[in-house]
């Protein structure tokens, strides 16, 4: 089976889908120009060349248009995938994806739907604080949008291949890091999780999470970035004799309540580890999940690593502050026992 | 100079249409006035749950340029869509049943005066946030020209909507490329009590087409025939493949903004000024003194419309309310 890092597994699913189904295109700043870069991290990289210029949209510098075009788009019968160059600049967008393309069906009373994939890369990389949120909280609360977070090559294809699939709005939130550190575009410090990917056709359900590591003493919860640091935080652990459980949901909506569930009513210990903000981030949420739902199974507080309630700082001595890593992830759990 | 920005449509007396058409757009102005007189009404006596926006005394601009459009074709429309919604034939009964916040309105009673729309008539869902519509109508307009069914979206919006960043970057994106699709700005000189002079620099917002390399071109909103031959260019121009046309008509909302607006901002002589220009008098004005034989059928349209109008009352009323399971359902599609 192929190994792949993240950015050629998004390629091969997108690529496959425009093959599949002649309504998807794709639509973003700098995605296709020749000579130019396929996309912020080269995901669509040399598509323009298979598909030509009129399935690879290249846009202006106009977010707003790239959302409201890909919605009045999907209204009307085509599959967009949008991308935007920084999960930072959904902001710039946030009327359309709050306001339009979540309650347009809604508010008709069902009449439409706005199959759209927005794909945005989120992440702290020493760029500052415009160019490095992590951002899935936002529109997790909002009704009426899908949000996915695929942090393995096999499941960046499968999601969204799911996503371009799915009648609804998903966004796709895909991490720098986790790219692939080799290419053009890559990253400094980054993972490359390359993995077996599968030349044939799949998806990988929307809404089903994943256990990475079974566990019995601790379940942490953790995606894209937070999940690698988790299993290696889970590595250290199990060597001073804790197991932990770690578990990626994959999909923050809707999420794999069950899952989460299952793994503390036999754990009695739950950490979980987001790049973002700790106030109000998703991880908010499952704690209270499991506060309502699991009470009764849990011997220990549930425990929150996030990053403090700050802006993503330069200096990379402040981001490797700002950012969980294993360390800190540790010392949550040891705090449990 | 100014002049050279954007072109001044004047009416083409010899160019009319033929008497079936002239009725009924005079039918179109007579049915979108009288519904909003009576969901006024409706409103003061309290049947009616949430506030208004009024379309009274721009009935010129949708019934004109709606004329022009298959029903295939896509309407975008704003915070005050009635007129937009009758004019592409969305049933005067499922609009009311909306207005009533009834299980049989346009949107299940889940969008209200403000989202109305029929997809099967292609009106989408209305738009309430101002210039949201623009770049929403450009990506129809796109699916129209990928999936290559001949059709033309037009987006109607206020003047305020020409100072938002979705208009500039829709209509920029629009004209970029080519795309079928037509914007009709209805300045009706003011946005909520914002006079146009306070919003704007330039004279006209047909001024800023040139910016984007689009025509621009400003008509008499309140001449119904004027809208009809104009916007009739802009629309055959989208659908050649031209792409998108700034089409300003210039018009006056006789009401308030929405149903709490006391209207201190503007002189009770202005409105008397813009009521002698009202757009269903003119027309009928006209058809009476070179058409006179149409008199009676002019009657018959208006009594056809008080039957359309407490057709739609009534039904509205006899309608259930939504049930509380439709709280949950249509957030998302399922399968």
């Amino acid at each position: 089976m192929p190994q792949m890092t993240i950015a050629e597994a998004l390629r091969q699913a997108i690529r496959e889908e425009m093959r599949r189904d002649e309504r998807v295109f794709c639509i973003g700043e700098d995605i296709g120009v020749e000579g130019g870069f396929g996309g912020a991290f080269t995901v669509t990289m040399g598509l323009s060349q298979e598909f030509g210029h009129q399935r690879i949209l290249d846009t202006p510098i106009s977010e707003t248009a790239i959302a409201g075009v890909a919605i009045g788009a999907a209204v009307c019968g085509l599959r967009p995938i949008a991308d935007v160059q920084y999960g930072d600049f959904l902001f710039c967008m946030m009327d359309q994806l709050a306001n339009q393309a979540a309650k347009l069906r809604y508010m008709s009373g069902g009449q439409v739907s706005v199959p759209l994939v927005m794909r945005a890369p989120v992440g702290a990389t020493s760029r500052g604080a415009q160019h490095a949120q992590s951002l899935e909280a936002f529109f997790a609360h909002i009704p009426g949008l899908k949000v996915v977070a695929p942090a393995t090559a096999y499941d960046a294809k499968g999601l969204l291949k799911a996503a371009v699939r799915d009648e609804n709005p998903v966004l796709v939130f895909e991490h720098k890091l986790l790219y692939g550190a080799k290419g053009a575009r890559a990253e400094k410090g980054a993972l490359s999780p390359v993995g077996e990917v599968p030349e044939e056709d799949y998806i990988v359900p929307i809404g089903q999470g994943i256990i990475r590591r079974p566990g019995k003493d601790v379940t942490i919860v953790a995606t894209l970035l937070m999940l690698y640091r988790a299993l290696a935080a889970a590595e250290t652990l199990a060597q001073r004799g804790l197991e932990a459980e770690v578990i990626d949901p994959r999909t923050l909506v809707p999420l794999d309540k069950a899952l989460i569930l299952q793994s503390v009513r036999k754990t009695g210990r739950l950490v979980i580890v987001e790049e973002d903000n700790l106030t109000n981030g998703w991880g908010a949420e499952v704690a209270a999940l499991v506060a309502d739902e699991a009470f009764d199974w849990l011997d220990a507080p549930i425990k929150r690593v996030a990053a403090p309630d700050v802006p993503p700082p330069f200096a990379p001595v402040l981001e490797r502050a700002y950012v969980p890593d294993e360390d800190k992830i540790i010392r949550a759990v040891l705090s449990l026992f | 100079m100014r002049e050279a920005l954007y072109t001044t449509f004047t009416l083409r007396a010899d160019d009319l249409p033929g008497e079936e058409r002239l009725v009924e757009l005079y039918r179109t102005m007579v049915l979108i006035r009288r519904f909003e007189e009576t969901v006024n009404e409706l409103y003061m006596e309290g049947r009616i749950p949430s506030t208004l926006h009024l379309y009274i005394g721009q009935e010129a601009v949708a019934a004109g340029v709606c004329a022009n459009l298959r029903q295939e074709d896509y309407v975008l429309s704003t915070h005050r869509p009635h007129g937009h919604a009758l004019a592409k034939g969305v049933s005067p009964r499922a609009i009311m049943a909306e207005l009533f916040a009834k299980a049989t309105g346009t949107c299940k009673g889940k969008g209200g005066s403000m989202h109305v729309g029929d997809m099967r008539v292609g009106m989408f869902p209305a738009i309430a946030i101002v210039g949201a519509n623009v770049p929403i109508a450009a990506g129809a307009a796109l699916a129209a020209k990928m999936l290559k069914n001949g059709r033309v979206a037009v987006s109607f919006f206020g003047d305020g909507a020409a100072n938002e960043g979705a208009w500039h970057e829709g209509l920029n994106i629009a004209a970029l490329w080519d795309l079928p699709v037509v914007f009709v700005c209805e300045n009706n000189l003011y946005a909520a009590s914002t006079p146009f002079k306070l919003a704007f620099k330039i004279d006209c917002v047909a001024q800023r087409a040139c910016a984007y390399g689009l025509p621009g071109v400003v008509v008499d909103g309140n001449d119904v025939l004027a809208v009809y031959q104009a916007s009739q260019e802009a629309v055959e121009r989208a659908r050649r493949g031209q792409g998108p046309t700034l089409l300003e008509c210039l018009t006056y909302r006789q009401c308030g903004h929405s149903r709490s607006d006391p209207r201190t901002y503007r002189s009770r002589e202005e409105e008397e000024a813009w009521r002698q220009r009202d757009p269903i008098r003119r027309l009928r004005e006209r058809l009476l003194a070179e058409r006179p034989h149409l008199a009676e059928q002019l009657r018959h349209v208006d009594e056809e419309v008080e039957r359309i109008i407490q057709d739609a009352v009534d039904y509205a009323e006899a309608s259930p309310l939504p049930d509380l399971a439709e709280l949950y359902t249509d957030v998302f599609q399922e399968g």
